[in-house]
Formats: structure tokens, sequence, C-alpha cells
């Protein structure tokens, strides 16, 4: 999940990274009072999650109230990259003498974590590492030892900085492992950190991804619902469901994330040969899954107005496949006659027999059972381009 | 042979008396697997009727593998606890800890790691949130279901559960020596290339099926590592061709972000590397059916 820029500067500021003060609006008034509050020269930063915005108009300095209410009027709606402006940052401006990068991340490919840092900051990163690779250094982090004061030294003097800044600059380092550790972060990223012309350091932007898995131990943090979300996703997730909207017409269910997957490739396949149908949703109702789940997971995909035919693909490994059919059974009764949408079915693995023998029994006009996954992707892309 | 795991394998269930660990202590040894015990602190000295079979309960690793002999732990303790469970396997330096569990932080999975690492390496962890390991006819550390293919000479390496059973049940009529599920989290244990280095040294496996999907770079790695060490014959599948940039698809790590991690850079990445890969699993059973028929 990541976090809004005003959410990673509230985090930075609890565990005593320096930030400058932050308030939001979420209408061109509160931008007014924010600035009014703050006083002077402030900037106005539009809250999406998506890099450029700077570029697309998403952020501006302003020197009054009326200034702030007129620019949060025009930022308020904007869309950046797809991403609707619904919330703005007012922030105290800085003066800035010279613009640091630092960051620490997950380094999957060598199971460990990884700091990046460079004397340099201010331009986008993946810039930074393409023009000047030299001077972004990539220093190892232990997932055991962390961040200490002496590590954050090391990584400072291989970023450029000299001995002064990086007196400076390490103490903030420590603290901003803090957040990656203690938060359960994936991603904690600061660019720019800034050295003001009154000689402080200072996280002037923040980027901040937390890992999911981790949510049982951050049970007080907030819901933020500013983000775009899918009404539809929303709904799967208030169902545990692990659903993706995707753009095609083939409603896809199936059992374990790689199967699901390989399922998508191969409706989109399938499709080539169908008018170009492609996967509507990644849905993976997970392993050993109940009647209800499956049940739940049509409901999820057949209220989707996009969605002409749905692929079931099962492979029973813990899952039952007389568990799946009772679903599909479930799922078709309950609807009764507003079921309009043709079904594709595919069981192997445990239980097939059974599940197989319960669809049979059932005859539903709309339910087709297929023995192959290769065979059940062609029907189900041939019937979504009926 | 096999790899990793036979039928010496000496078995014990960290997490055996909860829900899981129950159902599947039972599934494996219905399979054949040796399961010698269980561990759980709280219930220490009992046991457990497990279908007729007594199962004795510990209350650490090293205890269970000082009484039982002991040489494979299958974890199946809740996320919050699977860190703590998968270090208590390391400092009792079993030989193989498969840790089944989904779910576990990553930051929980790297600090295992780390500590494994720093204790020489001595115990080999499969996963985390992986079906696990199968020997087909010799032993089942996990939940594989033992009865979708029988013994023979393919070796089958997979981040994922039912794309593994999937490809176990396409090559059902020829069987396989081992079937490595190494899991879909951004850190596990072993990797594709540690399976592919046992399957080259097994005597029992003719050819390997190598299946990875979006995210990460174990799938580059892997054919970097073909080119340069396996003489057997590899065919590869890579699942989500039609997945977009920045979703994550049900697995921790099956994210494609930016140019990283997409499918079609593993599959170029393989097919440099001289590897066929299958354009769907039924395609890539195809191409090791008639890699086998030409041996």
């Amino acid at each position: 999940m990541d976090l809004f820029e005003y959410q990673a500067r509230d985090l930075f500021e609890a565990y005593g990274v320096p930030v400058l003060q932050g308030l939001i609006a979420d209408t061109p008034d509160e931008a007014a009072a924010a600035a009014a509050k703050i006083g002077g020269t402030v900037v106005v930063k539009a809250q999406v999650q998506v890099g450029g915005r700077g570029k697309a108009g998403g952020v501006k300095v302003v020197h009054n109230p009326e200034e702030a209410r007129e620019k949060a009027s025009d930022i308020l709606g904007l869309d950046i990259k797809g991403h609707v402006v619904k919330r703005v940052m007012i922030a105290q401006g800085a003066a800035i003498d010279k613009e640091f990068y630092f960051s620490v991340l997950l380094d999957r490919s060598n199971r460990t974590f990884l700091s990046l840092c460079s004397v340099e900051g201010g331009m986008e990163i993946e810039q930074l590492a393409v023009e000047r690779p030299e001077a972004l250094a990539k220093i190892a982090v232990s997932a055991l030892e962390g961040i200490t004061l002496p590590k954050a030294l090391e990584i400072a003097k291989a970023g450029g900085f000299n001995d002064e800044l990086a007196a400076k600059v390490a103490p903030v380092f420590v603290s901003l492992w803090n957040v990656f550790k203690n938060e359960d972060a994936t991603l904690v990223e600061v660019n720019p950190l800034v050295l003001t012309k009154d000689g402080d350091i200072v996280a002037l932007d923040g980027k901040v991804s937390l890992d999911e898995n981790a949510e049982f131990r951050h049970t007080d943090r907030e819901e933020v619902s500013i983000a775009k979300v899918d009404p539809l996703e929303a709904k799967a997730k208030a169902l545990n469901l692990n659903y993706v909207k995707l753009d095609g017409e083939v409603g896809v269910i199936g059992n374990g994330a790689g199967l699901v997957m390989s399922t998508l490739d191969v409706v989109a396949y399938a499709g080539e040969k169908h008018g170009g149908v492609k996967p509507a949703n990644f849905l993976d109702i997970g392993g050993g899954a109940s009647a209800e789940v499956m049940a739940n997971g049509l409901d999820v995909i057949l209220n989707d107005p996009q969605v002409k035919s749905v692929f079931v693909n099962v492979f029973g490994g813990i899952t039952a496949c007389d568990a799946v059919a009772n679903g599909i059974v479930g799922a078709l009764n309950t609807l009764g006659d507003s079921a309009t949408k043709p079904l594709v079915v595919r069981l192997d693995g445990n239980n097939v027999v059974e599940g197989r023998r319960i669809l049979a029994e059932y005859a539903h006009p709309l339910v087709t059972v297929v023995e192959t996954m290769d065979e059940a992707a062609d029907k189900a892309a041939e019937l979504a381009n009926r | 042979m096999a790899i990793f795991l036979n039928e010496n394998s000496k078995i014990i269930v960290q997490g055996m008396t909860g829900a899981e660990g129950m159902k599947h202590t039972r599934r494996m040894l219905k399979g054949g697997s040796n399961i010698v015990g269980g561990v759980n602190p709280r219930k220490a000295g009992e046991s457990v009727d497990v279908d007729g079979t007594s199962l004795p309960v510990f209350g650490t690793v090293a205890e269970a593998m000082a009484a039982t002999g002991a040489n494979v732990s299958v974890i199946f303790v809740p996320p919050a606890f699977a860190k703590a469970a998968i270090i208590e396997a390391i400092d009792a330096e079993i030989g193989l800890a498969v840790a089944i569990t989904e779910g576990i932080p990553v930051h929980d999975s790297a600090e295992a790691w780390a500590y494994n690492v720093s204790k020489g390496e001595k115990t080999r962890l499969i996963g985390p949130n992986c079906p696990g390991i199968i020997s087909p006819g010799k032993s089942n550390a996990g939940i594989t279901p033992w009865d979708i293919c029988g013994q023979g000479p393919i070796g089958l390496v997979s981040k994922s559960g039912t794309l593994t059973y999937q490809m176990m049940f396409e090559l059902r009529e020829i069987g396989m020596s081992t079937a490595i599920g190494i899991g879909g989290d951004p850190i596990i244990g072993t990797t594709h290339i540690d399976a592919l280095a046992a399957f080259e040294a097994d005597p029992e496996t003719k050819a390997i099926v190598l299946i990875g999907e979006i995210g990460g770079d174990s799938e580059e790695k892997a054919a970097a590592y073909i080119a340069a060490n396996v003489t057997k014959p590899v065919v590869a599948y890579v699942a989500g061709f039609t997945a977009p940039e920045g979703k994550t698809m049900g697995h921790a790590g099956a994210i494609v972000s930016g140019s990283a991690g997409t499918a079609q850079a593993k599959k170029e990445a393989f097919e440099a590397a001289g590897v066929k890969v299958g354009k769907t699993p039924s395609e890539t059973a195809a191409l090791m059916r008639e890699i086998i028929a030409a041996l």
C-alpha cells in the first residue's frame, strides 16, 4: 500500500525526521485557511500517488491565503496521469540551499534491504541512476542490523556527502530506518532531502510503501479513502476476495495466484481467435475455498457490466471441486432469472468426480463443463464474443 | 534419488495441533510421508492420534529432533508467529524447513533469511507461502496432493502452488522425481537456481520444468544459471503476460514495476539461454513430452 505525501510527512514527524509544517485541504477555502495558519510563503501540493505532479501543474508556490485559495481551486480536480486530485497539502515554504536523495527499500534480488543515497538530489532518481550512476550509492542493509549511526555515516559518505554534511544527515537516516522497520515499510524515500539556507536538514517530500501482510501489527492505522478505488474492487475487498479489475469481457475465477494469472494469459490467447476479447479480471479464491467464497466471487464478477462470459478454472489441491460446484449452484439459485451470463467451468483435482456430477445433475442452461483449461478458455472467449 | 526430500526423510510438523497443521498432517500421512511428531510448546508431552497413528508433541524443534531423529520440519504456524518458528528450526539446525504459511510480513522473512545466512545456512529453507515439496512415492512435506502423479524422471520447480499441481497433472503419465514449490513471496529461501543445481546433480532427474511468474528477477537469474551450468534439458513456463503494471496479482511478489519483472522479459531471458518456453501450461507439458520421448 502506497501512502500519500502528507501521510508520509506525518509518519516522519512522529519518528523525529525533520519536516516542515504541512496541513491538508480538500477545498479552496480549507487551503486558504491552512495558508493563513502557516503564514508567509507556502506551497500548494497535489496529493496523488503518481510521479511528475510538478510538471503537470500540481505544485504551486503562493504568497498569501487568497493566492492559496486560487491555486488550490486550480489543482483540486486536476487529472494527473489518470489520478484526479481530491486533496492538497499546504506546506510551509523553505529556502533551499542544497538538495539530496535518500531511500531504503526491499532488495528482493539479494534477499535483503538496500539504501540508495546521493548528495545530488532533486531530480528523478531513475534519471540520476542512468545519467550519473557513480553519484548514486547503493549500500546493502542487513535486516538484522539495520541502519545504526555508523552505518548511516557509511551510507552518507558513499553517497558523496562531506564529513560535515554526513554528520548532519546521518541521524536523519537512522530515523528514516526506524520508520522503515517499525512501520513494516517496503520503501521509504525522501527526494529531496534538503539543506536549508539556515543550515537545517529537512525532508521536503516523502514516499512510503507499506507491507499489507503486516497490517495485523498496525491495527491503529486510519483507512484512507481519497484514492480512486474501483467499486467492484472495493466490494471484493469487503468480501475478503483477492480481485483485480481488468479491461476485458471474460470474467475469470480460479484458485491460486499462479493458476489464475496463467488463466488470464490463456484467455487472452484464445481471445485472439474470437474478436480480441480479453480477461475482465483477476480473482483468486485461494486454497481450501468454501462454496460461500465461490458464490461471493461469482457475485462480484457477474456484477461487472463489462463481463460477457465467465470462466471458472479450478485445480483442486486443498480446494474441493464439489465445494466449487456447490458454490456455482448456490450463486445461480440466488440470482434466479437475473442470471444471464454463460459460465464455462473446468474442474480437476480434489473431488473432481463429485464436482462434475453436481454440475451435471444441476444441468443449468448457462453452465458448460469443459474438460481442459485450453478448451474452456476457447469456449469462454467464444461466448464473450457473441 | 530425488532432491531435498526422500524415503529417509523424517518429518515433524510445527503447528501440528492447529486446524491447518492437523488437516495437512493427516493428508501427508495418508500419502505415505514418515511423520514422526509435532511441535507446540503449550502441548509438549501430549500425543495426538491422527487416523490411528499416535504422534508425540514436543516443546521445541530441538527436542523433537533429539527424540525422533527428525530431519525435516513443515511449518504451519500463523503469520504473526512464523518468523519465530523458522528461527527455531534454524537454531536447531534441522536439514530442511518448509514454511507453508501465507501472509508473513516481508520484514519477518527478511530477518529469518538473514538469520539463516548468519548461521551458515545449515538449514535449507523452502518458502514461505509455498505448497512445499513432494518426491512422489517417497515423501511429501507440505500441502501438494500426493496422488496427482507418480515417480518419474521430471524435476519441477515452481513459484506457484496450483501451477505445480496443474503441471504434475499434465505430466502424470510420465511422473516426477521431485516437485518443489518455492513460493511467490518477495523473499524466499530456496530459489529456482538452488533447485536447478540439485536437479542437475540428481541421477533420477532427466529433465526439468521451471515455472515462473511476474515480479522479481529470479527467472532471469535462473536463465543465466541454466546457460552456464545445466546440461539437462529444461523447459520453462511464465505466468502473467496479461498482468498490468503496478497491480499485485495475488502473490505478494507478483507485481510488475516499471519495465522490471515482466513475463515477456523473463521469456526472452529463457529463450536467450536456449530454454524452450511454453505459451500455456499444456504447451509446456507438450514440449516436455517431446523431450522425454527423445531421451
